[in-house]
């Protein structure tokens, strides 16, 4: 009884030190992932002549002035924007649409080649773009699709990642007897697919859109192969164009201003959506 | 019955094959076709010198050999290890203390929601722009110096890109922080699903929480930690942005930072096919077999 009581006792105190070490711990952590994002805004509303003087806590009063030296500089910031928007907008669509339908091809229909295509779909899977962007590059010069947005979209409708995800979540959320049920109703194929699993499927469908949409705004490495025009150029060709020039006789606050720019966008779709993303992510883990 | 079930699914059955059709043409066209014209390029020599062009001329395995028997490439090999390392290490002890206090039920920890939506923030952080932003910050004149040295820490500002392994350390740092909340979200799912009736038993028998996160978490989290290690292996082999753009491509300082695919990079720029398609086989082969593990272990967890 009484031992009983003491480990209680002692259990209690190590929990609550514990406790304690973990808030501890997590502040910390979350000060190392939020404290350049702060330093960078807060650079990004001084002046070239202030951030050359040191760094101050609070922000300062130049932030209409960078701005404004940004739109009227010379990077092409806004096409940048745009180009990058219609990008990863378009590879977004096409890609969950396309995933989602070849998902419920393997799921729904039961043929010869099915379980090669999945293995297969699986086997590359792993396969990384740049081992590929060889081929993939002289491909695309001999189509004369350079400095065009067509090899940096089309690609997107064979993307196994976003595919596996799919069909593990229609193996629990889309009963084979509702689509029997559609086929007794007189509905076909094409028309099932698209007026009752698209509907089903829209949570993995937000997801993997949301993953998508990030992945190819913060791509370099293929649009940087691909796109050499400056009116086709994304945001991610400018900031290494950025880093390329003479960075010295840059305005910095300029500069803060441009990497603010084009990581904004990204952060706001976060903080709005942040609670679907996470549990997106522990989604895919634990079935894959 | 069973007859009847079997033939209604033949008649539809044509509609697989219409619904693949689209993935397969895009595969075929952007990826399978890229992939072999990528290993045929690597037995010809094609390279621009100059103005003329030479080749392209087959040369067998000339330009395996070249390529192996370069120092180069195991430079660059070991360089991207070690930036891999670097930042590995304390991804996954970070990881896996996170994930054992946001699973642990007997913590209670409030604020999970925004703690793991912290943490998981700067994986999506485009690559490039948050090296340029590390790369100002810490510039000899940036933030990061005027700040240590206003609290007293450095007389003079240290310069981060002109040292070998501040460099690499920083290489390593950014990728830890863009990973670390990605591998505590899957360690954790991990995490809540060992039975509980273990972590119960072992309490009862007197267990303290080391022992059985020493004990009982981490053995049984093996499959997956060996998963999420080799895929960040593969994820660490293809590192490119963050060293790209914060040594603006030339991997200074002596080229200490270069990674394998910077390397591939700047082939493909100078139109060196014959080299370029060599090193891709060389990933290539390298990630299938990494890969192959990681069927393997996920494989087994089904069975």
């Amino acid at each position: 009884m009484n031992n009983a009581d003491n480990t209680n006792l002692n259990k209690g105190v190590g929990i609550k030190a514990r406790r304690m070490i973990s808030y501890v711990v997590l502040v910390i952590i979350s000060i190392l992932c939020l404290f350049w994002f702060y330093v960078l805004f807060i650079n990004a509303t001084r002046s070239h002549a202030d951030l050359t003087r040191g760094f101050t806590v609070l922000p300062g009063s130049n932030t209409a002035k960078n701005w404004y030296n940004l739109m009227h500089g010379t990077l092409p910031v806004w096409n940048g924007l745009i180009n990058s928007c219609i990008v990863a907008v378009l590879s977004a669509v096409l890609c969950t649409y396309f995933s989602t339908m070849t998902a419920y091809a393997i799921h729904a229909y039961d043929f010869k080649l099915k379980k090669f295509m999945f293995t297969f779909i699986l086997a590359v899977m792993m396969i990384p773009t740049q081992v590929t962007a060889l081929g993939f590059l002289q491909l695309v010069m001999k189509m004369k699709l350079e400095d065009s947005f067509i090899p940096l979209i089309v690609p997107a409708i064979a993307a196994p990642v976003t595919f596996f995800y799919m069909k593990q979540y229609m193996e629990s959320a889309l009963p084979l007897s509702l689509i029997e049920a559609a086929r007794i109703d007189g509905s076909g194929e094409f028309r099932t697919f698209n007026t009752i699993v698209i509907p089903l499927m829209k949570p993995a469908i937000a997801v993997q859109a949301i993953f998508t949409f990030v992945s190819n705004w913060n791509n370099y490495f293929t649009p940087a192969l691909i796109l050499h025009a400056d009116k086709k150029k994304t945001l991610p060709i400018l900031i290494a164009q950025l880093r390329s020039a003479d960075w010295l006789k840059f305005d910095m606050g300029q500069v803060y201003m441009m990497i603010a720019f084009s990581i904004l966008p990204v952060i706001v779709v976060y903080l709005c959506l942040s609670k679907f993303i996470v549990q997106g992510v522990a989604m895919g883990s634990v079935k894959g | 019955m069973k007859n009847a079930r079997r033939g209604k699914v033949v008649s539809y059955n044509k509609w697989g094959y219409i619904f693949l059709i689209p993935f397969v043409a895009v595969y075929v066209v952007f990826q399978l076709i890229p992939l072999i014209s990528t290993i045929y390029n690597s037995f010809f020599e094609n390279y621009r010198s100059g103005l003329t062009q030479i080749g392209p001329n087959f040369v067998g395995l000339e330009n395996y050999r070249t390529i192996l028997s370069n120092a180069d490439i195991w430079t660059y090999l070991e360089n991207t290890m070690i930036m891999w390392i670097i930042g590995f290490i304390p991804q996954i002890v970070v990881s896996l203390l996170l994930g054992a206090w946001f699973s642990d039920p007997s913590l209670r920890l409030k604020g999970q929601r925004f703690f793991k939506t912290v943490i998981y923030l700067p994986n999506l952080i485009m690559a490039s722009a948050f090296a340029m932003l590390f790369f100002t910050l810490f510039s000899d004149g940036g933030p990061i110096n005027s700040m240590l040295m206003q609290m007293g820490i450095l007389s003079e500002p240290y310069k981060f890109m002109s040292h070998v392994w501040s460099t690499r350390g920083l290489v390593g740092f950014m990728n830890f922080l863009m990973w670390f909340g990605n591998t505590t979200i899957l360690l954790m799912a991990g995490m809540m699903g060992i039975d509980t009736s273990l972590f119960e038993a072992a309490q009862v028998d007197g267990a303290t929480s080391t022992q059985v996160f020493f004990k009982i978490t981490l053995p049984l989290l093996k499959p997956i930690l060996i998963y999420v290690m080799i895929t960040s292996l593969i994820g660490g082999l293809q590192m490119f942005d963050v060293p790209q753009i914060l040594t603006n491509g030339k991997g200074d300082p002596m080229r200490s930072s270069m990674t394998l695919i910077m390397w591939l990079n700047n082939h493909l720029f100078s139109k060196n096919y014959g080299l370029g398609g060599a090193l891709s086989v060389f990933l290539f082969v390298i990630t299938g077999i990494l890969s192959l593990i990681v069927f393997k272990i996920s494989g087994n967890k089904e069975a």
